[in-house]
């Protein structure tokens, strides 16, 4: 028998008259009144008595039952089916920066594949001097580096073109994590194959493939791939999940989630890319006119506030409440964050939580004293090349409805005197 | 390409500064790693072997070259994994195909998720159609209407399709389906024959309508502008709410559960405090509990002839089936129906599963999943039921028929 605060009975629903019966008091910055002792306090409770859990209970320990509802989330209507589909992040549960691997998005062309160490194999070949065969234990010998950076993929925000459609910051922002990889420059690689073959490198690609059935590729070109590029195999401390592509990925700082190609499995040095489907008939920007943008690999500088927001309202009145947000840009470190509660009037900067890094979340916060009227919050983010988060009308008017990529607007949450939070447009 | 010359032009020094750090920073990195080793006396007799192989592998790029790891890929390794086609043709193999026998295989392989004139089912993409939508809302974007290059579709094909048997199509086949495709779009007649001789010749009409992301002069002036923090606006409207549209999905699953197990575990505290009201909840939370066990046992009863490692082993064939089948607990019809119970039941009975006529008929005259059955449609699903709508080519091993019979059976309900 395990002592929980599931086996507290009566004394829970003592306290909870108590408190509100207290919280019709609450007002400003005066203190709220007990109603009398807290048996939570003054009686002796079960954990405090019984034992708990010993070790080995959970080898590999998941997140207490209490926080169920902190999970990955699908909209079904989005996709034909959940194998070539997408998930979302809960970031209006979370705080900090790294994103959990258990909670962190998926996207998925072919459904997540079971590929292990041990039949794990990368190529690297065309233009090179020596194509070669890496298993994986031979990507681990390589000298590693560690890097904290978001991935974003390019549909993130892409629903609310149109309008405010989705009414939740896990919905309109959630395909998006954060984490602390490890791994080996993928310029190690290639000059482990050597690139005298390639000759100018000015004007050559990097074609990236995956192993699964979907066989995503995506062209890379060559600066990129020279720059900061990662092939990783560990992120925040342990293994990938084999939902984000165990046992290796390609991290690309800054840039499109798509091109992250998961399970790994080749890199070709070319003269041209290859146009492949992700980089021709998706992942491509329609204008208003019905031409289209190509190789749009850049996230552009972006924040939403996660709380309050639809899925985490306010519950406890008014009187001091954390707003809370997370701010990114692929062109490099946030450098600071406006929020307005007024819809736009008038605005403030947020408090960082620490110094913006590059092509990594950014948390951020305003300490707020709500006076329980509605509020219009909104978030904007500023990166270190002096891009400012822009507005939907902004982009719009340069952009139109169509483009489904790239949808970096301001996002408004409209929060009413009741607490709840709701997605809108407002002028 | 104009563009990103410009974009890359005068990179080629950085890229090999880029390059010589590398090397620099691999070897300070190794390096101490072999001294570590050599004080503790028991150098791995591979890292040595490494470092003498590294010489005489040297590359004359910069540094002292590569550190050795990995082997040279093979050329029937580079072959069997180097397949991307680009637009120019590269990497295309020898072949053809003509339009007539790419319907045909359009209809078996690609028509369950993409239609019969590639018009999409469902949610699934539609191949055709879409002409002069790109400047309105909702753009329809098709092969026809959208994809610059035929060889994407191509690559794609060959390399990611059918959906859950992917790489199993032949060139011939692949040039054939390419060839439909491009019919079905009014690009070329019903007489047109797809080859590597003639595939440059094929235009699509969208191979124009791409240009190279501009953002960082059309919106990066714009959008670095020092923006208004005081008095910005006067009045502030709503001009639209996410709510009207309910199209967020339910999340209350989670947090209901969570609620019910509060809920029950307040009527317990309820019934204790009344003793009358004790036996009552007693009762009542006891009997769902019997019924879920009942059917449980009988399960169990029924899985019990079962070999289990079949089973398993069926379930991992089963991946080949779980892009349209689900099976289990709460399993729906998708592109193909659900399996529960499909061992012992009449053909096409699964209700709200639209089936091909010729399915539809055996059930109706009487025809069981029955083992035997089941092989034989699994063996070749096209020549069993002649029209059936299941694109699937067929398991060739008997061990795989016989574990997936096994796995289906182990779900008799």
């Amino acid at each position: 028998m395990t002592a929980s605060s599931n086996d507290m009975k009566s004394s829970r629903r003592a306290f909870l008259r108590g408190a509100l019966a207290a919280g019709g008091t609450v007002a400003g910055a005066s203190m709220a009144k007990a109603a009398g002792p807290d048996p939570l306090i003054t009686e002796v409770q079960p954990w405090a008595s019984g034992l708990g859990e010993g070790v080995d209970a959970t080898p590999y320990g998941l997140p207490i039952k209490f926080e169920s509802d902190v999970v990955r989330r699908n909209v079904e209507w989005l996709t034909a089916d959940v194998i070539s589909s997408i998930n979302f992040t809960p970031i209006h549960a979370l705080d900090g920066t790294i994103t959990p691997q258990g909670c962190a998005f998926e996207r998925h062309h072919s459904g997540a594949i079971e590929l292990s160490k041990k039949d794990y194999r990368l190529m690297i070949n065309g233009l090179v001097d020596r194509p070669l065969v890496f298993t994986y234990e031979d990507l681990e010998r390589f000298p590693r580096e560690q890097h904290v950076y978001f991935c974003e993929c390019a549909a993130n925000t892409g629903m609310e073109w149109a309008g405010a459609q989705l009414n939740g910051a896990q919905f309109t922002h959630g395909m998006i994590h954060n984490m602390e990889y490890t791994g080996v420059p993928l310029r190690t690689l290639l000059a482990e194959a050597g690139l005298d073959a390639a000759g100018d490198l000015s004007d050559k690609w990097v074609y990236v493939e995956g192993a699964d059935a979907s066989s995503n590729g995506r062209s890379i070109p060559m600066e990129k791939a020279l720059d900061d590029v990662l092939v990783a195999f560990k992120a925040n401390g342990e293994a990938l999940r084999m939902e984000h592509g165990y046992p290796a990925r390609l991290v690309v700082p800054g840039w499109e989630g798509n091109m992250w190609v998961k399970w790994l499995r080749r890199i070709e040095v070319a003269d041209a890319p290859v146009e492949s489907r992700e980089e021709t008939s998706k992942y491509t920007d329609t204008m208003a006119d019905g031409t289209s943008r190509k190789w749009t690999w850049v996230m552009d500088a972006k924040s939403v506030i996660t709380s309050p927001s639809p899925q985490s309202p306010i519950r406890h009145g008014k009187g001091p409440l954390v707003i809370t947000g997370l701010a990114w840009s692929g062109r490099g470190a946030i450098t600071r964050v406006d929020v307005t509660v007024d819809g736009g009037k008038t605005w403030q900067q947020a408090r960082l939580a620490a110094p913006g890094q590059p092509m990594a979340l950014t948390r951020f916060y305003v300490d707020h004293i709500w006076d329980g009227e509605e509020m219009l919050l909104q978030a904007r983010a500023h990166d270190e090349t002096g891009y400012v988060q822009p507005t939907k009308t902004q982009l719009r008017d340069i952009r139109g409805l169509n483009s489904v990529y790239h949808n970096n607007c301001i996002q408004t949450w409209w929060v009413k005197p009741s607490g709840e939070a709701e997605n809108v447009e407002i002028s | 390409m104009s563009k990103s010359l410009n974009l890359y032009g005068g990179l080629a020094l950085g890229g090999v500064a880029i390059l010589t750090a590398a090397y620099n920073f691999a070897d300070r990195n190794v390096t101490p790693l072999v001294d570590t080793d050599r004080v503790l006396g028991e150098a791995p007799a591979s890292l040595d072997m490494g470092f003498m192989l590294r010489p005489a592998i040297a590359s004359t790029t910069a540094g002292d070259g590569p550190l050795g790891i990995g082997r040279e890929a093979l050329p029937e390794e580079v072959t069997a994994w180097d397949v991307d086609v680009r637009p120019d043709g590269h990497g295309l193999p020898a072949g053809s195909g003509n339009v007539s026998d790419g319907d045909d295989l359009f209809q078996d392989y690609c028509a369950v998720c993409h239609g019969v004139f590639a018009e999409g089912v469902d949610n699934w993409p539609k191949l055709a159609g879409g002409t002069d939508t790109l400047d309105r809302d909702d753009p329809l974007k098709t092969v026809g209407s959208y994809w610059p290059y035929v060889s994407t579709v191509w690559d794609y094909v060959h390399r990611s399709m059918p959906f859950g048997n992917a790489q199993s199509l032949s060139p011939d086949e692949v040039y054939a389906i390419t060839a439909y495709i491009l019919y079905s779009n009014d690009l070329v007649d019903d007489d047109f024959v797809l080859s590597n001789e003639n595939f440059t010749e094929v235009t699509l009409p969208n191979v124009d309508g791409f240009f190279v992301d501009d953002r960082d002069t059309v919106e990066l002036p714009v959008f670095s502008q020092e923006p208004c923090m005081e008095n910005c606006k006067e009045t502030v409207e709503i001009t639209m709410r996410a709510t009207v549209l309910d199209v967020t999905p339910d999340q209350t699953a989670a947090r209901e559960a969570f609620q019910a197990e509060e809920a029950a575990e307040a009527a317990a505290e309820a019934a204790e405090a009344t003793e009358e009201a004790a036996p009552a909840t007693a009762e009542t939370a006891a009997q769902p509990a019997t019924e879920e066990a009942a059917p449980a046992a009988e399960t169990a009863a029924a899985a019990g002839d079962l070999d289990p490692e079949l089973v398993a082993a069926g379930e991992k064939v089963f991946k080949k089936c779980a892009a349209c089948h689900q099976i289990g607990e709460g399993a729906e019809n998708k592109t193909g129906p659900h399996l529960n119970g499909v061992m012992g039941r009449t053909l096409g009975a699964v209700d709200g599963f639209n089936y091909s006529k010729t399915m539809a008929e055996m059930g109706a005259s009487g025809t069981v999943w029955t083992e035997e059955a089941m092989a034989a449609f699994l063996a070749k699903p096209r020549d069993y039921v002649k029209g059936t709508k299941m694109s699937f080519a067929g398991l060739k091993k008997e061990d795989e028929i016989a574990a997936i019979n096994a796995y289906l059976k182990s779900f008799a309900q």
